[in-house]
């Protein structure tokens, strides 16, 4: 299945609800207030939050006005303009100039951080790339093992400790490892933890710069995993984890359910942090690189 | 823009509240601002719509206008309505008359029912049951297993088997229950989306099997508009009975309460509010109430300080407050406190009126650094300066900064801070005299402003 039909079809159940409701509402029929005031709804019905809600309506009333647009129609282009700009800030891949290139994924707990790290690690694979998987999430019970089982399916390396060790000594072992293995890609997954814990987000500043250390330029990626059904304290989320190491793209999961990830779109205004990839179910292969256009025009196609 | 919804709403409120005669303008103004604040914290915005048709309507009635003072009446009518959306009293668990209780429990993936199901079992067992968990997940790698770490880790009984289906395991767990006596039983279910038709009718056949007294869903507290479908979803297949909103620990107003509450009508009945196995604790709906709407949350600030503080202190410094006394030496005190407590931020989000204290003040208690340079700064003074930071002239301030090894713009944000807090403290103070603390603490719960 080629990436954007997997895109698509992760998006397709969504569709029903949300999108379907904006091609009905962009049918037909002239544009008034109460056209906007049913637009606002629908955006903050599907996370998009109030403040990012009222700019962008805000915006659209007035530049639809200026180029004196009559028709829904053509509202719809602006918007789906306007959506895709927005999900299109801050869109340049770092690269690493030297391997490994490293990934770190962070989250509160419960986004789909293991899940996706192995997700993540297949996609490599299936690339062609040597892949090493880093236990991090040394806290919670049986992550481990449950990475291990991962790793296992997916045919990469796993490099663990035992649990309640220190994730910075872990990542130190990795890093040096990964170099002797000649591994391409690193992908770290670390323990769940709310963005408000002061230790907690310490802990994770310190791995940072311990791969940082190991290896200059790493991690070239920090991509913060966030559940498409978290609501608008997704902002404070991504806000949080980006004053405490630079978030370098997200990770929207569980996009196979009826809620619509609108969320991304307030981080993507506010921070200016792109998604790089969205989980759309609990296989391996459910993972696909994020299209802003597409997603944009998703939103919005009848 | 609206990261102070909160102030405003209680701007609005406030303004209601001053005046003698409401105009319909009045009413609107004020239902925008609560409509705002109830969406940014993730009320769904159809419960939204139907919450603030029904406080307008009471707002433009009759007990309202024929009241001398209608501004104050609306606000009661705000909360009391959101009080009686979230539930009015706190509802506990259902227990079985004869045989062991079964409790099932349910969510979607990520909500966190693994960690909850071991913390009821603490909690159970503290209320002098003898509960058994039984791990029903056998599809998340590794979920098993974590379930039977936990429960190990608090010594109590996990019963599994890997070999077996969910319903069978379910069957089984009930069986050593009646015949080893434990009771109640909490069955750990796998996470599963509301529109996996197979999934959902994999938990309608464990709830043939077990007949449950319970069926608990599990909420992450900081779900979004989604949270509706997915309970209604639950609701529908297995019929709940109560919600546990998980991650409350997190800086979520937890606006999925409402939302869940009034599209299923069960009552939460707790809350996870920690990564400890004790963090789970009893929900009241009032509290909840006025953490959706930002204004504080007076009670769990006063239990929460009762718990960390030391009581003759407190008295001490209840004392100095009342009769604003506060010194430098206090705050250096308080702040030690504080941070026993947890985030200042945090408690400061549950005084009333803390949307007006300036975010320099609230930011301060983030950083640790930042507080040994406070208590570095403080300790360099004299014990005069301190008493009465007013003769700090910046001679003085020079020397302090030479003397903590900091520069004499930290001493000056220092004594700037320390003036605000003081005038917040002043500002309590006025509260208290006009009985709203006290008021608070019997219950009988006003809008503090």
């Amino acid at each position: 299945m080629s990436l954007v039909n997997q895109f698509k079809n992760g998006l397709a159940r969504s569709k029903t609800g949300f999108i379907g409701r904006l091609g009905k509402l962009f049918s037909s029929g002239e544009v008034n207030d109460e056209f906007y005031e049913e637009l606002e709804e629908i955006l903050i019905s599907g996370d998009v939050g109030v403040e990012t809600t009222l700019k962008l309506v805000g915006e659209l009333k007035e530049d639809a006005k200026n180029l004196k647009y009559q028709e829904r129609e053509q509202v719809k282009s602006l918007l789906l303009e306007k959506l895709t700009n927005l999900l299109t800030s801050g869109r340049e891949e770092p690269v690493a100039s030297e391997k490994p290139h490293v990934i770190l994924l962070v989250g509160v707990n419960g986004s789909g951080k293991t899940t996706s790290a192995a997700k993540l690690a297949n996609l490599y694979r299936t690339a062609g790339k040597n892949v090493l998987l880093v236990a991090g999430d040394t806290f919670r019970a049986a992550a481990i093992e449950q990475l291990e089982i991962w790793s296992e399916r997916a045919g990469v390396e796993l490099i663990k400790q035992q649990p309640g060790s220190d994730p910075s000594a872990l990542f130190f072992d990795a890093m040096n490892s990964a170099r002797a293995r000649d591994i391409d890609v690193v992908i770290g997954d670390t323990a769940g933890r709310l963005h408000n814990k002061f230790n907690l987000m310490e802990e994770l500043k310190k791995v940072y710069r311990v791969v940082g250390r190991c290896l200059e330029g790493a991690p070239h990626q920090v991509l913060l995993v966030v559940d498409a059904t978290t609501g608008q304290n997704a902002v404070s989320q991504a806000r949080s984890f980006n004053e405490a190491l630079p978030v370098s793209g997200l990770i929207l999961t569980k996009l196979d359910g009826t809620a619509r990830g609108g969320i991304v779109i307030s981080i993507g205004d506010s921070l200016g942090i792109p998604v790089r990839y969205i989980g759309t179910g609990e296989k391996m292969e459910d993972l696909a690189p994020f299209d802003p256009a597409l997603f944009a025009r998703a939103l919005l196609e009848t | 823009m609206f990261s102070n919804l909160a102030d405003k709403l209680q701007n609005t409120l406030k303004q209601l509240r001053g005046k003698g005669k409401l105009s319909e303008k009045d009413v609107d103004t004020a239902m925008r601002q609560i409509k705002l604040a109830l969406l940014e914290a993730d009320v769904n915005f159809k419960v939204v719509k139907d919450f603030i048709a029904s406080i307008r309507e009471r707002a433009v009635g009759e007990e309202v206008m024929s009241s001398l003072t209608p501004g104050q009446q609306v606000v009661k009518i705000v909360n009391e309505e959101m009080t009686r959306l979230m539930g009015e009293k706190q509802s506990g668990l259902a227990y079985a008359d004869k045989g062991p209780t079964a409790v099932m429990v349910v969510g979607l993936q990520g909500s966190g029912k693994t960690t909850t199901v071991v913390k009821l079992a603490a909690h159970l067992r503290r209320a002098g049951k003898n509960p058994l968990v039984v791990a029903a997940d056998i599809y998340r790698p590794g979920a098993v297993k974590q379930l039977e770490v936990l429960s190990e880790s608090i010594g109590e009984k996990c019963y599994s088997n890997e070999e077996a289906d969910p319903v069978d395991i379910c069957r089984e767990g009930l069986e050593l229950a009646g015949r080893d006596n434990y009771d109640p039983v909490i069955f750990d279910t796998a996470g599963r989306l509301h529109i996996d038709e197979d999934m959902m009718s994999e938990i309608a056949a464990i709830k043939k099997a077990v007949k449950p007294h319970e069926v608990l869903l599990v909420v992450d507290a900081m779900t979004g508009q989604d949270a509706v479908n997915a309970a209604a979803s639950f609701n529908e297949t297995v019929g709940l009975s109560g919600v546990i909103l998980t991650k409350l620990d997190g800086d979520t107003r937890g606006g999925a309460a409402l939302s869940v509450r009034a599209v299923t009508g069960c009552p939460v009945k707790f809350i996870g509010v920690g990564e400890k196995m004790e963090a789970l604790e009893p929900f009241y709906p009032d509290r909840m109430a006025s953490r959706i709407l930002g204004m504080g949350d007076v009670l769990s600030l006063i239990e929460k300080a009762e718990a960390s503080v030391d009581r003759d202190k407190a008295r001490e410094m209840e004392q100095k407050l009342r009769k604003q006394q506060f010194t430098l030496d206090d705050f250096k005190e308080q702040l030690g406190q504080l941070r026993s407590m947890g985030s200042l931020e945090d408690i400061m989000n549950m005084i009333p009126g803390a949307g007006s204290i300036p975010k320099e003040v609230k930011q301060m208690s983030l950083n640790e650094d930042h507080f040994s340079r406070v208590e570095a700064i403080i300790g360099s003074m004299t014990k005069k300066e301190k008493q009465d930071p007013s003769i700090l002239n910046s001679s003085r301030r020079r020397r302090i900064a030479l003397g903590s090894g900091t520069k004499v713009q930290d001493v000056n944000r220092l004594l700037n801070q320390f003036g605000q807090m003081q005038k917040m403290f002043r500002q309590m103070g006025t509260l208290d005299k006009k009985g709203a603390l006290k008021k608070l603490k019997k219950g009988k719960k006003g809008f503090p402003f």
